[in-house]
């Protein structure tokens, strides 16, 4: 099935469209385009406000560094949830490269992995796996609401004296 | 030692309800086992040959007396009576129903435990020298800088999906007794010119199926980097660490492949962004966790003499003096290791009871603080010299008063095919039967320091690789086959052991462990000189003629 979008605490209408390798770049329309692919219309002078762009996990988001100022969305790609090199792609999306934009998680995206993603960076998270969705719906939160490193979320607020305890802004120790 | 705040406390009660809703879940259906397996392995739960599998953190290999007493009921009321300690500093329970698990969680999180990340593909246990604190020859107490990194990687957002499972080991003095050249991030504690306190670094070391030795990335990382550093090389590994094959997917296999020198400018370029950051560890952080581990005051009365003319008038004492004292820092102090390897039996066991008999003497004479050893063995770190004949007597009553740290008999094994789904070939019988062949206490003490390690597959979980005498089991034709490594260890002069020639039967690998030591034996220069001084000097035609006659 489709996947829907999930973000700020609940599933939202999307009209980006996910572009194959192969596929022909539409005239119209929001697209995310394979990192490789972005690259190239780039590179030709093509740039427009309805591009985003989709990291694999091999991919190095450095590559769009120059781009980044021009884009509002990337996708980073999940093929198996269990690959975790997307969580150093965002990272370094948002650390090292300041992107202030929606960074997305897209494919094998799992309950038990959004609140991780969170942390990393990720903003968007566009699932398909149904107990999921469900879970989601439902508003069941999984989340350890108690974290023993800096991330990459604005909302997180000490948790006591401790130089590395943070909680989320809204959760009360108590 | 290092005592939960209510933030601890808050985080494992959170987490161990985070997993019963885990278990809930897949139970209802709603997560296949594929999903659910690293979210079990990264709470201690592996399923094995006849049932799941628990394994509980120790961190560093510290506890106290009540968590001790806490492990004793554990086995006795979810498991068969016993307990296994392993090579991490961990505890396992072989038996327990997976229905009961986040039951078993809640009641560790009583006493300050927890099972998080003792599996799966994450920054696993921190493991540090069993005599951190106590030992003569430290430079500095390790277990600080092993809780610190232990808190930095519990449940770490970027790194809980690594290509492979990743292994840290800190030790604080000279000698190596964490054998921090086989683990994937290795530290040895430095003083640097300034009388700062710093780190050589190794990476890439590793057992399993392709041993090898750490290699040596930085000579002085100031105390303050750890974190940032570390995060560099986690963040390496995890990008470009292999994921198309989980037998070449350790950060050995990384840094072989890509060269030492091209992953050492990764690792740096990645540090020159992190460091100056969030992750430059404050000195009042670092204060403030040494704090927690204060040395525990000792007696400033104390002295050797009651010690020594008790040693005087009984042989067997004094062959427990011998193996299993250690020089302590203080006065008339020492650190006592409790032998888990009496002949015959399965090593790293401890029944219930035994726990319960360590925690009274760790209550009575030890400061309340027990340590797991990586050769699973237990330590008292800190007793008075004048009290270890009372020590003595309660562990012989116990039956843990053997008298062979160090010996042939304290062998390393992993738990092979009596338990794990992996094994090829049994491990546990082999090392009873050697343990039973060297029964003689006598007979141990004349050969003298000789470690034997035994897997019992390829894995390499009973550390064969670095054993002066290492065994491991394979199948062959649907028998079990036993190759022998000779010259193998794993102390600061780490070295991964050779394969002397073809393997033994089931039936025959104690003879031939016993030619070996033997020829050892005959042909070392003096008693002084011990078999991987004599291996080293002579090398493996002796053994291999005594094995295999002349070709």
């Amino acid at each position: 099935m489709a996947a829907r979008l999930y973000r700020a605490g609940g599933f939202v209408a999307d009209d980006w469209l996910l572009l194959g390798d192969e596929d022909a770049v539409p005239e119209t329309g929001r697209l995310i385009l394979p990192l490789a692919r972005f690259l190239e219309l780039a590179g030709a002078g093509r740039s427009e406000p309805r591009f985003a762009v989709l990291v694999k996990a091999h991919e190095d988001p450095q590559l769009l560094a120059p781009h980044l100022a021009g884009l509002t969305l990337v996708a980073v790609a999940f093929e198996k949830f269990s690959d975790g090199r997307g969580y150093s792609t965002a990272r370094l999306l948002r650390q090292r490269l300041g992107f202030t934009g929606e960074v997305r998680a897209v494919g094998d995206v799992l309950l038990d992995q959004i609140p991780l993603m969170r942390r990393v960076g990720f903003d968007g998270f566009a699932v398909s796996n149904e107990p999921t969705i469900r879970a989601l719906e439902a508003g069941h939160d999984v989340d350890v609401p108690l974290y023993l490193q800096p991330s990459e979320r604005s909302d997180e607020v000490p948790a006591g004296a401790r130089y590395w305890a943070r909680r989320p802004s809204g959760a009360q120790l108590s | 030692m290092y005592r939960y705040d209510e933030f601890d406390a808050h985080f494992v009660s959170a987490r161990v309800e985070q997993f019963r809703d885990q278990v809930r879940r897949r139970l209802a259906g709603d997560l296949t086992e594929d999903q659910f397996k690293p979210l079990r392995l990264m709470n201690g739960v592996y399923l094995q040959l006849h049932a799941y599998m628990l394994r509980i953190a120790i961190p560093y290999g510290t506890l106290d007396a009540r968590q001790m007493r806490r492990l004793a009921h554990i086995a006795r009321t979810y498991d068969r009576g016993y307990g296994h300690f392993t090579t991490r500093q961990n505890i396992q329970f072989n038996w327990p129903r997976l229905k009961d698990i986040p039951d078993i969680l809640e009641q560790l999180a009583e006493v300050e435990m927890h099972a998080i990340q003792t599996s799966g593909n994450c920054i696993r246990n921190v493991t540090a020298d069993h005599f951190s604190g106590a030992a003569a020859d430290e430079i500095v107490d390790p277990r600080p800088y092993a809780e610190i990194l232990r808190q930095w990687s519990s449940l770490h957002p970027e790194f809980s999906f690594l290509p492979r499972k990743f292994k840290i080991a800190v030790t604080g003095a000279p000698h190596d007794r964490a054998a921090v050249q086989v683990h994937d991030i290795g530290l040895q504690a430095v003083r640097g010119a300034d009388g700062n306190i710093g780190f050589t670094v190794f990476v890439g070391g590793g057992l399993g199926r392709t041993p090898m030795v750490g290699r040596k990335v930085r000579d002085f990382l100031p105390e303050e980097d750890l974190l940032a550093y570390s995060e560099a090389i986690l963040r390496v590994y995890n990008r470009y660490g292999r994921r198309d094959n989980k037998y070449k997917a350790r950060i050995k296999i990384l840094v072989h492949e890509t060269g030492l020198e091209t992953l050492k400018a990764d690792i740096e370029r990645e540090f020159e962004e992190i460091r100056g950051g969030v992750l430059d560890l404050p000195q009042a952080e670092i204060d403030r966790i040494v704090g927690y581990f204060a040395p525990p005051e000792l007696d400033a009365g104390a002295d050797d003499e009651a010690f020594e003319r008790a040693v005087a008038a009984d042989p067997a004492l004094a062959a427990f003096a011998e193996c299993n004292v250690h020089a302590h820092h203080g006065a008339g102090h020492a650190s006592i290791t409790i032998s888990l390897k009496p002949v015959g039996k399965a090593p790293g066991d401890a029944t219930a009871e035994q726990m319960e008999v360590v925690a009274d003497l760790a209550e009575r004479y030890g400061h309340n603080e027990i340590r797991v050893s990586h050769e699973q063995n237990l330590v008292l770190p800190h007793v008075r010299k004048s009290d270890i004949p009372a020590v003595f007597a309660v562990l012989v009553g116990a039956g843990l008063g053997d008298a062979n740290a160090g010996l042939v008999t304290d062998i390393i094994a992993c738990p092979g095919m009596d338990y794990c789904a992996l094994a090829t070939a049994r491990s546990i019988p082999v090392a009873q039967r050697i343990s039973e062949r060297f029964a003689s206490l006598q007979r141990q003490r004349d050969i003298g320091d000789l470690k034997i390690k035994i897997s019992g597959c390829i894995n390499a979980c009973g550390h064969h690789h670095v054993g002066h005498i290492g065994i491991l089991g394979v199948e062959k034709k649907g028998e079990e086959y036993y190759q022998i490594t000779l010259g193998g260890s794993a102390d600061e002069n780490t070295s991964v052991g050779e394969i002397i020639g073809r393997g033994f039967s089931y039936d025959e690998i104690v003879d031939a462990i016993e030619k070996v030591v033997d020829t050892y034996v005959d042909l070392r220069s003096d008693p002084a000189e011990d078999f991987l001084a004599a291996y080293r000097r002579v090398g493996d035609a002796p053994f291999k003629e005594a094995l295999y006659g002349s070709a």
